[in-house]
C-alpha cells in the first residue's frame, strides 16, 4: 500500500476537486433548476445525442470515476482512524478502492455500450 | 458580570497521585485577565504548588499552550471573560506525557523536530565576504506564513491522527520543513522530502484540519501539508514516467 499512497492521494485530491466544482452545477440543473421550471428541461433525444460525442461520454466517466476514488480514500479513513479499525487495515482498503474501482469499470462499461 | 469565577485546574503530582485529578479554585474575576493571569494568581495567592509554563505572555514564546475548556489554546492570548459566567478548566494538552500538572514532556516533538531539518541547508555556502543571500520581497512572501510557527504544539494536541499514531512527524513539523523548501535561499527540499514521504510523514495525514483551526499564529499547517503532498505526488509520477531522472 505505501508505494501507491501518492497514486490514491492523487485520485482523492481530483476527486474531491471535481466533486466540488462540477457535482454543484449537475445539482442546480438537474435538481432545481429543471423540476421548478427555472429552465426548460432539455429533452430525453437532445440528451441521447449528446451522449453520442465521446467527449461527453468522457467527461461523464471523469465526472463520476474520479469522485468514487475520493470516497474510497475518505471513507477508508473514516473506518480506519474513526471506528479504530487498525487491524482490519487491508481489508478495508481492499473493500473501499474495490468499490471504487468496480464503479469506474462499471461506468466505463455503460458509457461505451450507449447505443 | 460575576466578581469571581471558578478555575479547574488538572493536577498531577507524580510523588503523592498515581493518576491526574482535578482542583477548583475561586479566583477574582477581572476583565483583562488573561487564563495564564488567572493561573498565575493561583500560584502567587492560593497554591505555590501548581506548575505551568510560562515565559513572554504575549504570545510570541508558545510556552504557555494548555487546554481550555477542551480545546488547545495559548493561554496567554485567552481571555477570562470569553468563558465566563461558566467555570474555566484547564488542562496538559493531549496526547504528551504530563510531567506534573499542566507541564508536558516536549521531547517528542523536539526529535521530531530536529528530523525535518528546519534550517537553511546549502550545498555550498558563499564566503561572508560576498555579502548575504538577498531575497525579494515576493520571494519571502511565499513561506513568511509558515515562518510564523512559534512551536507551541497546539496543533500537536488537536490533531486526531497524532494521537491514534504517536509516530507521525505532526502538523508543526511539516510546516516547517516547508517554510525552509520554500525559502530562496535554501537547497535542502530533497533531502527532507525523503524524511516526510515516508510513512510517517506526510501520507499519515488525512487532512482533518484540526491543526490549522487552533493554530494562534495562521500558520495554517494543514495548507503546508497538502502542498507538501502535492510535491511528492508529483516526484512520484516523475519517478514512474522517467525512472532514471530521479536517481
Amino acid at each position: 500500500m505505501g508505494r501507491i499512497t501518492p497514486l490514491l492521494w492523487l485520485l482523492f485530491s481530483a476527486g474531491g476537486t471535481v466533486a466540488a466544482l462540477l457535482f454543484p452545477v449537475h445539482l442546480v440543473l438537474t435538481g432545481l433548476a429543471f423540476p421548478l421550471g427555472w429552465l426548460e428541461a432539455p429533452s430525453y433525444e437532445f440528451l441521447h445525442r449528446l451522449l453520442t460525442h465521446p467527449m461527453i461520454r468522457l467527461y461523464l466517466f471523469v465526472l463520476i470515476s474520479l469522485p468514487l476514488f475520493h470516497w474510497a480514500h475518505r471513507f477508508r479513513y473514516t473506518l480506519y482512524d474513526g471506528l479504530q479499525l487498525k487491524h482490519l487495515t487491508e481489508l478495508i482498503a481492499v473493500l473501499c478502492y474495490g468499490v471504487a474501482f468496480l464503479g469506474t469499470a462499471m461506468t466505463a462499461y455503460l458509457l461505451w455500450n450507449i447505443p | 458580570m460575576p466578581s469571581t469565577v471558578a478555575l479547574t485546574v488538572a493536577r498531577y503530582r507524580p510523588e503523592r497521585e498515581s493518576e491526574p485529578t482535578f482542583q477548583t479554585y475561586e479566583i477574582p474575576f477581572r476583565k483583562d485577565w488573561v487564563v495564564l493571569d488567572a493561573l498565575n494568581h493561583v500560584k502567587d495567592e492560593l497554591d505555590g504548588s501548581l506548575s505551568f509554563r510560562w515565559s513572554c505572555r504575549m504570545g510570541v514564546c508558545g510556552s504557555c499552550g494548555m487546554k481550555v475548556n477542551g480545546t488547545p489554546k495559548l493561554t496567554c492570548a485567552t481571555f477570562l471573560s470569553d468563558y465566563v459566567p461558566a467555570p474555566i478548566r484547564v488542562e496538559p494538552l493531549d496526547y504528551f506525557p504530563v510531567v506534573r500538572d499542566l507541564v508536558v514532556d516536549l521531547t517528542d516533538f523536539m526529535r521530531k523536530l530536529k528530523q525535518v531539518k528546519p534550517w537553511i541547508i546549502r550545498t555550498e555556502e558563499k564566503p561572508p565576504a560576498e555579502g548575504e543571500y538577498l531575497q525579494t520581497p515576493d520571494q519571502l512572501d511565499t513561506y513568511k506564513q509558515f515562518s510564523m510557527c512559534i512551536n507551541c504544539m497546539l496543533c500537536y494536541s488537536a490533531c486526531p491522527i497524532y494521537g491514534l499514531e504517536p509516530s507521525f512527524i505532526g502538523p508543526a513539523a511539516i510546516a516547517l520543513a516547508q517554510r525552509y523548501n520554500m525559502d530562496s535561499r535554501d537547497e535542502g527540499a530533497a533531502e527532507r522530502l525523503k524524511i516526510l514521504s515516508e510513512h510517517d510523514g506526510i501520507w499519515q495525514c488525512t487532512f482533518v484540519g484540526e491543526c490549522t483551526k487552533v493554530c494562534p499564529k495562521h500558520v495554517d499547517p494543514a495548507g503546508a501539508i497538502q502542498q507538501y503532498k502535492l510535491t511528492g505526488a508529483t516526484r512520484w509520477v516523475k519517478s514512474l514516467l522517467l525512472p532514471w531522472g530521479t536517481r
